[in-house]
């Protein structure tokens, strides 16, 4: 009866195949001795593996919101770009990086959870993925124009939070920068890991993502735990765009995160979109490889990186339709 | 010929709309025309997305990057080699058509959102590709066309559109159409009725293409100009806003979808509703509000008011499959 | 307990004339049903009779009409996770259980909506289930049928519900673990003082077990009585109960 399909949506099976660790194994082997034989080799590694912070913290954002509801949250990045200008807000009216840094996550998670209760439950209810969906595309025009009238389009200037300190390793010079950034994008990852696993919150979100017909009959209140997740999203993002707003290479600008959200995107598919560990395997391997695509691959311009990110995308995917570490859907025959 | 009466109504709806379109250039500026012109666009673009995501159920977000494929087939001709503009069209569209199967190909491996999300990458990487090479197609700076009236373009476009239309409503009234349908309900029942899965798949790909690589091309006339920039993420996720507040599965919807996207921000711009960076804002807002308040589009709300037809659930699936939560 | 008090207010759980549907299909029309505190009742029928829809009514996870009463409460327009915190436990058709999640998670889970310390709920877990002690880090979806159908239970005893639904237990299960299953819901009822309401498609084991019984027909109650009047009446049996 179909009572069954209602708690039993998709056969799963554990991933079980031991193809998937053994290739991250050859990566990480591929480039500890790349970084040993060359100097170049292991600073855009570690380069490399700072842009891939910040895809990873974008990257479980969208991964920890498709797991609930399967739905692609296109403002992800616009949401980010917001919380990152008011950071600069703070540090602009006086207060230090770091205390800025941290009342910007509390702003998020509240703006994060207040996106969800406004503006997506109404959708859906009545609506499906797609609707929710276009929404999400919908919220992520209005907030890039809300950044831009609120503070205008021009360019502004984001206080580094490490001073540009220079380590030397080996006759290999790594930044602070860098390091700092792979430090935090990490570490708010594993936190977030953390509060999942050993909270009894963490456990009921988790729940109601799965099997959220199942959770309302133990007592969770499921769209509460939608919205905290939403919460928790856009703190991830917070921290994805604060980082991404100090590297040099980036401009805090209304679009800021349109590019990074791509690669976000690519990262997520490629790790599997339902797993935050797959996606910060699949963010750092982006980081990295188009690093050093860019670096030793002398036709690759700057602007190839984004088509390259696409043929990386395309490979896993072809191997592996569902990502690295995606549930392979049985299809009911 | 046995007609239907959904399908009577539908031929009436169809020439009234017809009349009104030929007839709006007696009232409208040349500016306005060619904003009509783009509307006409829009139409051909979102009818594209709907063969491949609305009738077929793959989800392909990738029209912008067809329309690139078209748009520079066009302007290459054009600029670099001299040719007729209408005559890039044809071509346009086989070029279309055969990068369309090649895309579809390895789509065949990818379902759903994977798909969505590969098909969407693609949009965002053809215009960089197109920076890069810059001798072939003129990079950032991009390359001039030849100038046409507002008067030209609207007739180009709406033109092309009505061709594209009527092309659309015999293909999907047809085998093909039947045989698309099939697959976006059940695969798995379709390739048990023998509907040869990878041929029609690819197809519809390569039919959505070839549209969108013909709306491409009249996009680029419209402009007179073509860069990286005016194929890239804005306009693939407003075809995408349009296809879903016109409504998928519906040839109706369509031309509600490519009004609202193109004539609404442009229609708030000018009204002074206040400073213009206001726009997007509101723009952004109403798209919520239109999901929140008609979440299968203009399609199924016209569909509900006149009580249309058969009440098969066809025309209320979502590509995703997924029903309302 | 007060035992007494809720004698005074009638049955621990009433619906009357309740009405339920799946789109345009009525599933339940003017159903009603008690079940008094510490009983165990069973609901029979034919497929598509309404017996897990009735459950599915209790616990709001089906549009419903009528009223529905719990411990002197109208259930009103309570939804399932407020339906499971007034204490009572739904296990679906099916588990209901977390497969993604592990043995231990699915038990806590079971205490989701219970406030303070836990162990005495596992030690009486654990009496119940001995086997499951050890199990607490293995994935749920990877225990056999039977062994679900055990966790499913373990969970609901981890609620401390006042009243247990119980929809089809013994579905998919070898008769040696059905009996095993039974055995356990009625030493629930017996030392808990759980009530349960149970949907079964055996009807024979149903009627061993529970106390009273209602039988459906086309969403509504055909035949109600004690257990040991139905299965005497030959005419009941042989065409609502199939022996």
């Amino acid at each position: 009866m179909t009572a069954i399909s209602l708690f039993q949506r998709t056969t799963w099976r554990p991933s079980s195949s031991w193809i998937v660790p053994l290739a991250i194994l050859g990566g990480v082997i591929f480039l500890v001795i790349g970084s040993l034989r060359s100097t170049l080799f292991a600073q855009q590694t570690v380069s490399g593996l700072a842009n891939g912070g910040i895809y990873a913290s974008l990257a479980v954002a969208l991964v920890l919101i498709y797991r609930a509801t399967e739905v692609i949250n296109f403002a992800q990045g616009a949401l980010a770009t917001f919380a990152t200008y008011i950071a600069w807000q703070l540090i602009d009216w006086g207060l230090t990086y770091w205390l800025a840094f941290a009342c910007t996550l509390g702003i998020a998670f509240v703006g994060g959870f207040a996106v969800e209760l406004v503006a997506i439950r109404p959708v859906e209810r009545r609506g499906n993925v797609l609707t929710v969906v276009i929404a999400s595309i919908g919220l992520l025009i209005l907030v890039e124009g809300a950044i831009g009238w609120i503070w205008g389009n021009e360019v502004k200037f984001m206080p580094a939070p490490f001073p540009a300190h220079i380590y030397h390793l080996g006759g290999v010079a790594f930044s602070l920068q860098d390091l700092g950034t792979i430090a935090i994008s990490i570490a708010s990852v594993f936190v977030l890991w953390l509060f999942f696993q050993f909270t009894k919150i963490g456990l009921a979100m988790r729940a109601a993502a799965v099997r959220p017909a199942a959770a309302r009959l133990v007592g969770i209140r499921v769209s509460w735990m939608l919205s905290l997740g939403w919460g928790l999203a856009a703190m991830l993002g917070a921290v994805a765009g604060m980082l991404a707003a100090a590297s040099p290479s980036v401009l805090l600008q209304p679009s800021m995160m349109d590019g990074i959200l791509i690669y976000a995107f690519a990262a997520a598919v490629v790790g599997g979109l339902e797993s935050p560990a797959g996606a910060v395997i699949g963010a750092l391997a982006i980081g990295v490889l188009l690093n050093l695509i860019g670096s030793y691959v002398s036709w690759v311009t700057p602007q190839l990186l984004l088509p390259a990110a696409f043929v990386l995308m395309l490979a896993v995917l072809l191997v592996k339709p569902s990502g690295l570490f995606g549930r392979t859907r049985v299809r009911r025959v | 010929m046995r007609i239907s009466r959904s399908t009577a109504y539908g031929v009436v709806a169809a020439v009234v709309v017809a009349v009104v379109i030929a007839l709006l250039p007696l009232t409208l500026s040349d500016y306005h025309l060619s904003t009509g012109a783009t509307v006409g666009v829009f139409f051909v673009a979102i009818l594209s997305l709907n063969i491949v995501t609305g009738y077929t159920g793959q989800i392909s977000l990738g029209q912008g990057a067809f329309m690139a494929i078209g748009g520079y087939t066009t302007a290459i001709l054009t600029h670099n080699h001299g040719w007729n503009d209408i005559a890039t069209l044809p071509v346009a569209a086989l070029v279309g058509f055969a990068a369309g199967v090649i895309v579809g190909l390895p789509a065949l491996r990818l379902q759903g959102v994977y798909l969505a999300l590969t098909t969407f990458a693609v949009a965002l990487a053809v215009p960089q590709i197109a920076k890069n090479y810059s001798n072939f197609t003129g990079g950032t700076e991009g390359l001039a066309l030849p100038t046409h009236s507002g008067l030209w373009l609207y007739r180009t476009a709406w033109i092309v559109a009505g061709i594209v239309f009527v092309l659309s409503w015999l293909l999907l009234r047809g085998r093909a159409g039947r045989a698309f349908r099939a697959v976006r309900d059940s695969e798995v029942a379709a390739a048990s009725s023998g509907v040869a899965l990878p041929i029609y798949k690819t197809l519809a790909f390569g039919i959505s293409a070839a549209m969108a690589g013909v709306a491409g091309s009249v996009y680029v006339l419209v402009n007179n100009f073509v860069n990286p920039d005016v194929f890239g993420l804005t306009l693939s996720l407003y075809i995408l806003i349009g296809a879903v507040v016109g409504g998928l599965g519906s040839l109706w919807g369509v031309i509600v979808g490519a009004a609202f996207v193109e004539l609404l921000p442009l229609g708030l711009t000018t009204a002074h509703v206040s400073s213009s960076q206001s726009v997007p804002v509101i723009f952004g807002a109403v798209v919520i509000a239109v999901m929140a308040l008609i979440p299968l589009g203009a399609a199924d709300l016209l569909r509900r008011l006149l009580h249309f037809g058969s009440r098969t659930k066809e025309s209320v699936q979502s590509p995703l499959g997924t029903e309302a939560r | 307990m007060s035992v007494d008090l809720i004698g005074c207010m009638g049955s621990l759980l009433a619906l009357r004339d309740v009405d339920a549907r799946y789109g345009q299909v009525q599933a339940l029309r003017r159903l009603s049903l008690t079940v008094d505190d510490g009983e165990i009742v069973a609901i029979l029928g034919a497929n598509g009779a309404g017996k897990t829809t009735t459950l599915r009514a209790i616990s709001h996870t089906v549009a419903r009409n009528g009223t529905i009463e719990f411990a002197g409460r109208s259930l009103g327009r309570r939804g399932p996770e407020a339906t499971a915190r007034l204490g009572i436990a739904h296990v679906p058709e099916g588990r209901g259980t977390f497969a993604e999640l592990t043995v231990g998670e699915n038990l806590r889970l079971g205490a989701y909506a219970r406030r303070g310390s836990l162990r005495d709920d596992y030690r009486r877990v654990y009496e119940y289930f001995p086997w499951l002690e050890a199990r607490g880090s293995q994935q749920a979806g990877t225990l056999s049928g039977g062994e679900q159908q055990m966790l499913a239970l373990a969970r609901a005893v981890m609620q401390r519900p006042k009243l247990l639904l119980l929809d089809e237990p013994s579905l998919g299960l070898a008769p040696l673990i059905v009996s095993e299953v039974f055995r356990i819901v009625r030493e629930l009822n017996e030392r808990e003082g759980t009530a349960v309401l149970l949907v079964e498609q055996n009807a024979r084991i149903s009627l061993a077990t529970a106390s009273r019984a209602y039988v459906l027909e086309v969403g509504s109650v055909a035949y109600e009585g004690t257990s040991d009047d139905l299965a005497s009446r030959d005419a009941i049996r042989t065409s609502y109960l199939g022996y």
